[in-house]
């Protein structure tokens, strides 16, 4: 395999046309480990780390774009992603490890598209949008019609993404991510939940986002659990009656880290962590 | 391909395919076999190095990445025949058994004390979260670290 260091997004474009087989590297975290355990190589890697285009990050009055190509921990040193996004700051914090963080970019985890990516569901509740480049031009689409299935996006031979753009959140409003993995570290989540919350002042439900991971072949959304809990008082009796919806609502599967049963249970009992906070 | 970068302080020049493995080519190529490979896939910090002063897994990592970069291994730490504060202080404390995953856990808290000069006992852990020791319980690598930032808060001051 050669390993090339496009520049700018130009350069990559061109990549893609004289070696039509090549993927992107960005950390490498989970890119290397699938090519060494399954042996299909292509001719080509490009890697993004001296992409410039990819590594910023642009505070605009109403959203935030963070480039494909910031990792992990530069995302978790960010005071913006810290005040505004604690859903996010929540996630990179538990995502892998140090070493994994320094190299992970959110364009990596993004397009890896597992189930259990960490970053996925706080994308989900933040209403994030996946900016795409390619040879036909430029897209902007929702994170969920971006990812298509477990490990599959919508990406096309040839394109790419160049960040993820997300709104501001309001002031007040509460956001927070659980995991549960065999350990606290190095741990794919056997089930996790982003939440993102506005409580009205009578402490009413006004608006509730949530979104689990590792509980179905991509994130999962349960339009049905949210409409449940508008307008409602957050108690753990209404949370448990929210959770018995959810866990009937989400598909997941028997794998070596936990069976189903116990993951539909989590689905259930995440909600209950909502009134801890 | 020809891939130059800072080796341990040296000016290193090399030929490598750029899609060999970073561990296998400082192993291999230039016998620092202080880089330990272990999972191979990211998951237990024993192949740990310092790039640009921050830890990065070799194992993750390929030749042609190296391009201009200072890379640090265990070997490269202190002068040979002596030991850097962090490494007195493991052996020490006891931190060291069978030794497997030291090389890596001693690069990884050189990461966290240039971030957090005095971690708590919990940040220590959640610092060393990525490099996994199947002897010492991590208790006495944690007092180690404890010891190695109070030496080291002692000689900035």
């Amino acid at each position: 395999m050669e390993v090339l260091f496009p520049r700018t997004l130009e350069e990559l474009k061109e990549l893609f046309v004289t070696y039509p087989d090549g993927r992107i590297i960005a950390g490498g975290t989970d890119l290397l480990v699938q090519l060494r355990k399954h042996g299909n190589k292509p001719s080509a890697l490009f890697s993004v780390e001296h992409l410039e285009q990819l590594q910023h990050v642009e505070e605009k009055e109403t959203e935030i774009f963070i480039g494909a190509g910031v990792t992990h921990q530069q995302l978790w040193e960010l005071p913006i992603i810290k005040n505004y996004f604690p859903v996010l700051h929540d996630a990179v914090a538990v995502l892998g490890s140090p070493p994994i963080r320094h190299s992970g970019t959110l364009g990596g985890n993004l397009c890896t598209a597992s189930p259990a990516g960490d970053t996925l569901p706080p994308l989900y509740v933040l209403g994030a949008k996946i900016a795409i480049s390619g040879k036909t031009g430029k897209r902007c689409v929702p994170i969920a019609e971006f990812i298509q299935g477990p490990g599959c996006t919508m990406l096309e031979q040839g394109e790419f993404v160049t960040g993820i753009q997300i709104p501001l959140p309001a002031p007040q409003a509460f956001s927070a991510y659980y995991k549960v993995g065999k350990r606290k570290a190095l741990a794919i989540a056997i089930a996790s939940l982003a939440v993102m919350l506005e409580v009205n002042p009578d402490e009413t439900v006004k608006n509730i986002k949530l979104a689990w991971g590792s509980v179905g072949p991509t994130v999962m959304v349960l339009p049905e659990v949210e409409a449940f809990l508008k307008g409602k008082v957050l108690s753990d009796e209404i949370l448990s009656q929210a959770g018995k919806m959810a866990s009937l609502g989400v598909k997941p599967i028997d794998d070596i880290r936990a069976s189903a049963e116990y993951r539909q249970c989590l689905t259930a009992n995440l909600l209950l962590r909502i009134c801890r906070d | 391909m020809r891939v130059k970068f800072m080796l341990n302080g040296k000016q290193t020049i090399v030929d490598a395919p750029a899609d060999r493995r970073v561990v296998d080519l400082l192993r291999e190529d230039f016998g620092l076999i202080g880089v330990k490979e272990c999972c191979g896939a990211g998951e237990c910090g024993a192949c740990t190095i310092l790039v640009n002063g921050t830890s990065r897994l070799s194992c993750l990592m390929l030749a042609a990445q190296l391009e201009g970069v200072e890379v640090t291994t265990i070997e490269g730490v202190a002068p040979e025949g002596s030991f850097a504060i962090v490494q007195q202080a493991f052996i020490d404390c006891g931190a060291v058994q069978c030794g497997f995953c030291t090389p890596g856990m001693v690069l990884a808290v050189l990461d966290l004390l240039q971030r957090n000069p005095q971690p708590s006992s919990e940040e220590i852990r959640e610092g060393l979260s990525g490099n996994l020791c199947r002897c010492t319980g991590y208790q006495k690598i944690v007092e180690a670290v404890q010891v190695a930032a109070a030496l080291l808060k002692g000689r900035r001051a």
